[in-house]
C-alpha cells in the first residue's frame, strides 16, 4: 500500500481504554422481568388482583384501583359461572325455555359493550376495557344471588322461596347497579348521569330478571 | 309594514300575531336575515301555513341549524361523527319524551323539540327499553292467567325476547327508511316547504314508540276490555304525534297520497301495537280449564275452548 506509507501513528500515543459492558443483574429492571419466578407467583399475582377487585366490588368505594389495572378475568369467570347456573334449567329441547348458554354471555358481553360505547358516545372520560371490567365485575352480586336462588330452589319451589329469592335477587340488583354507578359515575359530564345510568340499571335489570325467572325443569 | 318595531329584535310571539291579523303581509326581521326567503315564501299561501311559519320562525333554529352544520363536519370513520349524534343532555331527553307523551296539537314535535338536534340515544334506549317491558310483561301476564291451573309449568319464554328485539328494532329503523325514501322522492316531484333528514324521522319514531312502555305494563290486566282501551289510547297518543309531524310534509302534495301516506303510517303503528299485544300476551278467556272428553275408541280428547 504505497499511500499508506505518509500515515504514521506516533508511537506514544497509547490507544487504551475501558469498556464495560453492564453484564446485568442488580439494575432495578431485573425486579419487573417475570421471566425467571416460578409459575405459582405468576398466577398468584394475578390472582391477588382478580381477588383485590372483587373485594372493591363487595364494598365499593371511590377507588381508582378498579379502573387503573383493568382485567377481564373476573368478568369473564363470573359471566362463564351465571351462565352455567342459569343454563341447568332448560336441558331439554323446550322452546319456551330459559335462556341457553350462548344468549347468557351474548347478553352479557354484548349489553357491557353497548353500555360502555353508550358512556363513550355522551362524553365520558373512561377508556373502554376499564368500563367493560367494572361492568363485568359488578356483576358478582348477581352470581351470588343465583347461587342462593339455586340453593332455595333445591329446598322447595313454592311462595316462600319465591318470596326469598325474590328479595335476594332484588337486593343483589341494588347493589349491582349502586357499585358500577359508583365507579363509573364520576367518569361523565354532570349533566348526562342519568343519560348513562339508565342503561347500566336496564343491564342489570335484565340479567335480574333471567336470575328470577329461572325455573328447574 | 316595515315600522321602526321592525328594525330591533321582535320577540316571535309578537311576529306571530301580527302575521295570525295580516296574513298577507310582508314581513321582514331586518336582524334575521335567513328568515326573509321563509317569511317571504309564507306570505305568499293560505292563513293555515301560519303554524308553519310560526315553528319555522322560532329565533335560535337558525343558530341550531348553523351549528349543525358546523357540528356534522367530522368524517364518518371518526368516533367524532357519532359523538354529534348523542349530544343531549338529560334535560333534553325528558323534554323530548315528555313531548311524545303529550302532544300539543298543531305543534310540530321535530320543530319544537328536536330542532336540528337529532339524536340517537333517545331511539335506541326507548326500544331497547320496550323490548324488555313487552317481553317481561308477557312473560308476568301469562304467569298470572294461567296461575290457577294444575297443567301449567311455568317457563321464562326467553325466545320470545329476541322476537320482540328484531321487530321492535326492525320497525323503528326500516319503516322511517321507508318513509324517508318516499318523502324524498315525493320531493323530487311536488315542493314541499318542510322536509326531514332521516335521522330526524327516527327521532321521531323511536320518541313516539315511548309511550308504548307503560302501556305494556298495563297489558298486564288481564281484561279485554282494559287492554283494548290502552291500545286505543296509546294509538291515539303516539299517531298523533306522528301524524303532526308528517301532516306538513306531504300536505302539499295531491291531496290522495298526503292522506294514503299519513294513513299508512298509522296502520303500521297500529299493526305494531295489536301485534305485540297479541303475540305476547295471551287471551284472557284461555283460563278455563280444558274439559276432557272421552272419546268412542278409548282414548280421551282433550279440548281448548
Amino acid at each position: 500500500f504505497p499511500g499508506l506509507a505518509d500515515v504514521s501513528i506516533s508511537q506514544d500515543i497509547p490507544v487504551e481504554g475501558e469498556i464495560t459492558v453492564p453484564v446485568g443483574s442488580h439494575s432495578p429492571d431485573e425486579d419487573y422481568s417475570t421471566l425467571d419466578e416460578p409459575v405459582k407467583d405468576t398466577i398468584m399475582r394475578d390472582l391477588k388482583a382478580v381477588g383485590k377487585k372483587f373485594v372493591h366490588v363487595m364494598y365499593p368505594r371511590k377507588s381508582s384501583a378498579l379502573l387503573r389495572d383493568w382485567d377481564l378475568w373476573g368478568p369473564l369467570v363470573l359471566c362463564v359461572s351465571l351462565a352455567l347456573m342459569l343454563q341447568g334449567g332448560s336441558a331439554d329441547s323446550k322452546d319456551d325455555g330459559g335462556p341457553q348458554f350462548a344468549e347468557v354471555f351474548v347478553i352479557i358481553w354484548f349489553g357491557a359493550v353497548v353500555i360502555t360505547l353508550n358512556s363513550k358516545l355522551l362524553g365520558g372520560t373512561i377508556s373502554f376495557f376499564q368500563s367493560l371490567c367494572v361492568l363485568g365485575y359488578c356483576v358478582m352480586p348477581l352470581t351470588v344471588a343465583m347461587l342462593v336462588c339455586r340453593l332455595v330452589l333445591l329446598a322447595g319451589a313454592g311462595t316462600v322461596s319465591f318470596v326469598i329469592r325474590l328479595i335476594v335477587v332484588g337486593a343483589m340488583f341494588a347493589w349491582s347497579t349502586l357499585a358500577s354507578t359508583a365507579f363509573l359515575a364520576d367518569s361523565q359530564p354532570p349533566n348526562r348521569k342519568a343519560l348513562v345510568v339508565y342503561p347500566i340499571f336496564l343491564f342489570y335489570f335484565v340479567i335480574s330478571w333471567m336470575i328470577l325467572t329461572f325455573t328447574p325443569q | 309594514m316595515a315600522t321602526a318595531d321592525d328594525l330591533k329584535f321582535q320577540e316571535f310571539d309578537d311576529a306571530a300575531n301580527l302575521l295570525a291579523a295580516n296574513p298577507d303581509a310582508t314581513t321582514i326581521s331586518i336582524d334575521e336575515p335567513a328568515e326573509i326567503p321563509k317569511n317571504q315564501h309564507s306570505h305568499l299561501q293560505e292563513p293555515g301555513r301560519e303554524e308553519d311559519d310560526e315553528l319555522l320562525g322560532t329565533d335560535d333554529s337558525d343558530k341550531t341549524e348553523l351549528l349543525a352544520g358546523q357540528k356534522k363536519s367530522a368524517p364518518f370513520w371518526t368516533f367524532e361523527y357519532y359523538q354529534t349524534f348523542f349530544d343531549v343532555d338529560t334535560y333534553q331527553v325528558l323534554d323530548r319524551i315528555k313531548g311524545s307523551v303529550f302532544p300539543v296539537p298543531g305543534k310540530n314535535f321535530v320543530r319544537l323539540y328536536i330542532r336540528s338536534n337529532p339524536d340517537l340515544y333517545g331511539p335506541f334506549w326507548i326500544c331497547a327499553t320496550l323490548v324488555f317491558t313487552i317481553a317481561v310483561s308477557g312473560n308476568l301476564s301469562n304467569f298470572f292467567i294461567h296461575l290457577g291451573q294444575p297443567t301449567y309449568h311455568y317457563v321464562p319464554e326467553f325466545r320470545k325476547v329476541s322476537i320482540a328485539a328484531t321487530t321492535i328494532y326492525a320497525y323503528a329503523w326500516l319503516v322511517p327508511l321507508a318513509l324517508w325514501g318516499f318523502l324524498m322522492w315525493r320531493n323530487t316531484k311536488v315542493m314541499n316547504i318542510v322536509s326531514y333528514s332521516f335521522l330526524e324521522i327516527v327521532c321521531v319514531y323511536g320518541y313516539s314508540l315511548f309511550v308504548y312502555i307503560p302501556t305494556a305494563m298495563l297489558w298486564i290486566i288481564p281484561q279485554k276490555v282494559v287492554r283494548w282501551v290502552l291500545v286505543v289510547f296509546s294509538l291515539c297518543l303516539s299517531g298523533s304525534v306522528l301524524v303532526m309531524t308528517f301532516w306538513p310534509a306531504v300536505r302539499d302534495d295531491n291531496r290522495r297520497i298526503a292522506v294514503a301516506t299519513v294513513a299508512t303510517i298509522l296502520l303500521l303503528h297500529a299493526l305494531l301495537a295489536v301485534g305485540c299485544l297479541a303475540y305476547f300476551f295471551d287471551a284472557p278467556e284461555l283460563d278455563i280449564p280444558a274439559p276432557i272428553i272421552p272419546a268412542h275408541n278409548g282414548t280421551t280428547v282433550i279440548t281448548k275452548s
